[in-house]
């Protein structure tokens, strides 16, 4: 490299410029190229579903000597695979005699519910697993001495942990300045969960920094509130965006479960065990509500995706997955 | 604390650092290590590889402390020289952050010590023509070239003026064209800024060109082995092919192999 001039540097700039464009370009056509792997597979699921269910079929009406199909593989009858156009059909048919609303909007409406749960547990478990890792990168002690709890916390069963949390929220927190609702102790149930890979992820990113750069801190005798907004927070990003997603399925994964094991009605989670339990009645129902609940657990990743693109113009790279 | 002008620039006295001591993995880094580094002055240490170079230049910056000795800087201690902010420090990977634009990076230091926007920017602009790379202050580090990456690492130790520049091998991971237009640079970037500098490299011609005095060091445990004072002069490209500059390069040479004048093996 030699010395520059000006106008080396706006000829620099204007490659530059153009590198970034071709890198946007490339970003934009990889996410569709996503998009589209992802559609072509659900048709690939959809007829791998109706191929097995039609070869399970045929062997059951040819009535062999060893039936395969249903004896150590799965059966294919209507009640265990209902056909893929019952389930689409079911949308639109209403599950109740007295009321005329469809099935779809049964679904929809609680997966709003369930979502707002996931999504209030998603932040509080961000707050959460930022504000541990932050605490427990300052200690070299604390943070031997917590981790292994950490770990141990996803060990315990979150229908155990489900009801205290309910009972809690209904009798001890009067206090509040606002009306402690059961969806809230569904967030906090999420929050177990959504916490963890944050703060994993976020420990490991607080300690990414090379040697260098924190010596570099130092000479510049930075206060360690510093050297955290400064240097190790901003290094973190990647990991965090990572543990991110896992955190947006894993609250929606949470929040589901938490409304089984809590009772709380109104959301996917009380309408799945509906279903489950009139299942011979409905088979198709169970189906699209848990075909419901995925999706809404694919759009809470879609939604770190989307949060992690706008980022990008900020330059977060992806760390590699946990 | 206010800076002593006449005492040296730093000083250490009979520095002693022993990493792991009383363990089974102890290493003594440096022994007996009395250096005295002039205002204005460019040092160099050379040493292979384990001979406490990079170690002593962190107990220059405090980063790390002796067991036994003292390091003095401007006649005071060197942490608190430190937290003086009389250190600017450029190291083998230029530690740039690769979230900030280049100018971003220059301004870290300033960011940290409560300068004001605009004194910002303004002094980031001028250390982007100290380090000739005017016009690259939106760029990424990584949209840039080794060699222009470690002129912003430059540009960001010296942005806040430091009266000392630590430098751990900052052209070690550069090919030699673009190492030898960087030493060039450096020589006139300290001619402008009248910054002392304490180099550390492992490469002899490097030194030599560079420095007015090359400290020859040994290792297990690290020494001073001997002191070359370089007198060359103004220094060009022509220099690099002068009598004198190989005069002196033989002897950082033969120094190395041949520390304390006996005949120990190289390492």
């Amino acid at each position: 490299m030699t010395a520059t001039t000006s106008s080396d540097a706006a000829e620099y700039a204007a490659a530059t410029e153009e590198l970034r464009r071709y890198e946007r370009r490339e970003a934009t056509r990889q996410a569709i190229r996503r998009v589209v792997v992802f559609a072509a597979f659900l048709v690939v699921l959809a007829f791998a579903y109706t191929g097995y269910k039609a070869f399970g079929d045929a062997l059951d009406d040819a009535q062999t000597e060893w039936p395969i199909v249903g004896s150590f593989l799965p059966r294919s009858d209507n009640l265990t695979m209902p056909p893929i156009a019952d389930i689409v059909a079911e949308i639109a048919e209403p599950p109740q005699r007295a009321n005329p609303k469809p099935l779809g909007a049964f679904v929809l409406e609680a997966a709003l519910f369930t979502f707002r749960e996931a999504a209030l547990g998603f932040f509080l478990g961000v707050v959460l697993g930022i504000g541990i890792a932050v605490v427990l990168v300052r200690s070299k002690w604390l943070e031997r001495g917590v981790s292994p709890y950490i770990a141990m916390s996803q060990t315990i069963p979150l229908i155990a942990i489900a009801p205290i949390v309910i009972i809690w929220g209904r009798t001890s927190l009067d206090w509040l300045p606002f009306e402690w609702e059961d969806w809230m102790s569904v967030a906090v149930i999420a929050t177990y969960l959504a916490f963890f890979p944050v703060a994993v992820n976020g420990i490991r990113g607080l300690h990414s920094p090379q040697p260098e750069a924190l010596d570099l801190m130092q000479s510049y005798a930075a206060k360690p509130r510093q050297e955290m907004l400064k240097l190790r927070l901003p290094a973190s990003m990647p990991y965090l965006f990572s543990a991110f997603k896992l955190a947006a399925t894993a609250a929606v994964i949470g929040a589901i479960v938490g409304e089984i094991s809590a009772g709380v009605p109104g959301g996917l989670g009380r309408l799945i065990l509906d279903f489950a339990g009139r299942y011979t009645t409905g088979p198709a129902r169970l189906y699209l509500a848990v075909i419901g609940a995925a999706l809404l657990g694919i759009f809470a990743f879609g939604l770190v995706v989307v949060a992690q693109w706008f980022v990008r113009s900020a330059r977060v790279r992806e760390a590699e997955p946990i | 604390m206010t800076t002593d002008q006449t005492a040296p620039a730093v000083e250490t006295t009979s520095v002693t650092k022993i990493f792991n001591r009383g363990k089974p993995n102890e290493v003594q880094a440096l022994d007996d290590v009395s250096v005295s580094v002039g205002q204005n002055e460019f040092l160099t240490l050379i040493g292979p590889s384990g001979c406490g170079k990079s170690t002593l230049l962190r107990l220059m910056a405090a980063l790390t402390a002796p067991t036994e000795g003292t390091v003095m800087v401007h006649g005071k201690s060197a942490d608190q020289a430190r937290r003086d902010r009389d250190y600017g420090m450029a190291f083998q990977t230029a530690g740039l952050f690769d979230w900030r634009t280049v100018s971003q990076n220059i301004q870290l230091p300033l960011q940290l010590m409560g300068w004001s926007k605009a004194e910002r920017r303004e002094r980031a602009d001028e250390m982007l023509k100290l380090v000739r790379l005017d016009g690259f202050g939106d760029h990424y580090p990584r949209e840039l070239s080794g060699g222009m990456q470690q002129r912003v690492a430059i540009g960001r130790a010296l942005s806040f003026s430091p009266s000392i520049l630590l430098m751990d091998e900052p052209f070690g991971a550069l090919d030699e064209i673009t190492r030898e237009h960087m030493q060039a640079e450096l020589l006139r970037i300290w001619n402008e800024t009248h910054t002392t500098v304490v180099f550390v490299t492992h490469s002899i011609p490097e030194a030599v060109f560079l420095s007015g005095r090359v400290l020859v060091m040994s290792p297990r445990p690290g020494r001073i082995s001997e002191e070359i004072a370089v007198d060359l002069g103004y220094r060009d490209v022509d220099t690099r092919e002068s009598t004198e500059f190989f005069e002196k390069v033989t002897a950082v040479r033969e120094a190395l192999r041949d520390p304390n004048g006996s005949a120990a093996e190289l390492a």
